[in-house]
């Protein structure tokens, strides 16, 4: 929300050019931003990360100097290929459900000897001052997923008890502004500001929503994670600060990764 | 009572060993908000007690979406909202539509994010269509133009447009709308001015 007069205001350059009435300026507005992004898809900035990110995956570091190709993301040690469209699942080794952003972690802790705040320690990128190794792997990781459906299993217990935990906190309504995830995704065909809100409560929009994540977002000129979409949805719900690898955030991403299943997964994308 | 207790213990008795009982709803409402309170910091103005719900946000938490309580829990819900409405002493519900129409574009305000002396909106236009000229407004509440002139500038429209923003609850049980007033997010005048823009006839959302 707070980023709004800055979208605002390319939306009235691009406005300014049509002498047209208001109810029309409006729709060719939304046209013109869907023609953007369309335009943008040819050349999508993500890969600049997704590279590095293999890099990343692929290089000795940490302290025990070894890569993370001994890594298991539920597929079998160093298997990437449709690891994310099955994440979040439940880790025996850890016996913990973990999303890919908390098992990259865990991993790096326990193979590559880093602390686990070592390996925390930017989990959100800010330009050339501050590159998050995370968002590139999540990048590299999620793009060999492109095309394979997503599916998640909710077999083991713990599976099953987060999901419905997911559940409950997508309805979940507090602070000072009453909000919960439900507040602006809960209904078909709404918008806040211009920006079209997908209802995560119907298969089509859950599906749509997911697999388009990770994102290269355009007006930060950084790629996004799910875990940095659930930070920012809450901050701007007026909740305190998600912690990142939190058990809650890993239940609303399972909530709603299981509710994509059957889509064919189509990240990392570009947003606006 | 008791042919249903003996069914339950033969179905117990049947499950397989090591078989859990899927746990209640109200058991995962009780671990979905623990586990809530371990995830998340205190960050600026944004302290942990912001997760503790009152019982509005506690029973609207439990209904599917776009579904409103039924009845007798939304008269109980609004009758509860309604006690909290404090009009102006002064008796006068208007104010500044020009400083409305700037709260109503200001969608900054209580997150952890913000300056805790910078500015607070009510970021109307994220959800309403208020005046003409703005083009750029979101859908999830009804459109507001012509908020007065279709439902006349009398007294009875400003108390109720000054009691709706105070505190959303109290007509419509689980509003999607934040309740300004009750929870301390507008003051007074700031209300009395978003007032001013729905009932001003001179308010271009009039126009």
């Amino acid at each position: 929300m707070a980023d709004f007069p800055r979208r605002g205001s390319w939306i009235v350059a691009l406005l300014s050019v049509a002498a047209v009435p208001a109810v029309l300026a409006q729709g060719s507005a939304v046209d013109e931003i869907a023609k953007y992004r369309a335009a943008l898809q040819d050349g999508n900035p993500a890969e600049l990360w997704t590279a590095r990110g293999e890099d990343l995956w692929k290089q000795k570091r940490g302290p025990k100097q070894v890569s993370l190709e001994q890594c298991d993301l539920g597929l079998g040690a160093g298997v990437v290929k449709g690891a994310y469209t099955r994440l979040p699942r439940y880790f025996a080794d850890a016996d913990r459900v973990m999303d890919l952003e908390t098992r990259l972690v865990w991993c790096m802790v326990a193979q590559q000897g880093y602390t686990d705040a070592d390996a925390k320690k930017s989990p959100f990128g800010s330009g050339n001052a501050r590159k998050s190794d995370i968002e590139a792997l999540v990048a590299y990781i999620t793009s060999e997923s492109r095309g394979i459906p997503m599916n998640v299993s909710l077999a083991h217990p713990k599976e099953a008890a987060m999901y419905r935990i997911g559940e409950k906190m997508f309805y979940f309504r507090g602070g000072p502004h009453d909000f919960g995830c439900v507040t602006c995704h809960g209904d078909d065909g709404k918008r806040i500001r211009l920006q079209d809100l997908p209802n995560l409560t119907k298969l089509e929009g859950a599906q749509k929503a997911y697999t388009t994540w990770p994102a290269y977002r355009v007006s930060q000129g950084e790629l996004r994670t799910f875990q940095w979409r659930l930070y920012d949805c809450f901050r701007q719900q007026r909740f305190p600060e998600l912690v990142f690898g939190s058990d809650a955030s890993i239940a609303l991403t399972l909530f709603l990764a299981r509710n994509a299943n059957g889509a064919a997964f189509d990240a990392p994308a570009i947003k606006r | 009572m008791n042919a249903a207790r003996n069914a339950l213990m033969v179905a117990l008795a049947l499950l397989p060993l090591g078989c859990a009982i899927a746990p209640s709803n109200d058991e995962i409402a009780a671990q979905s908000t623990a586990m809530l309170k371990a995830s998340f910091k205190a960050t600026g103005q944004a302290g942990l007690d912001r997760l503790n719900q009152d019982d509005t946000q506690r029973v609207c938490s439990e209904l599917p979406p776009g579904k409103a309580p039924v009845r007798e829990v939304a008269e109980k819900i609004e009758k509860m909202n309604l006690a909290t409405i404090r009009y102006p002493a002064d008796g006068k519900l208007l104010g500044d539509w020009k400083n409305g129409e700037k709260i109503a574009q200001e969608g900054r305000g209580k997150q952890f994010s913000d300056d805790v002396a910078g500015p607070v909106g009510a970021n109307c236009y994220a959800c309403h269509q208020l005046a003409p000229q703005e083009l750029s407004f979101g859908t999830i509440g009804p459109s507001l133009y012509q908020f007065a002139k279709l439902r006349g500038y009398g007294a009875d429209t400003q108390r109720y447009a000054y009691g709706k923003i105070f505190n959303a609850d109290a007509f419509a049980a689980c509003s999607m709308m934040p309740r300004f007033g009750h929870n301390s997010i507008l003051t007074e005048q700031q209300i009395k001015d978003v007032t001013a823009l729905l009932m001003d006839p001179q308010s271009p959302v009039n126009k």
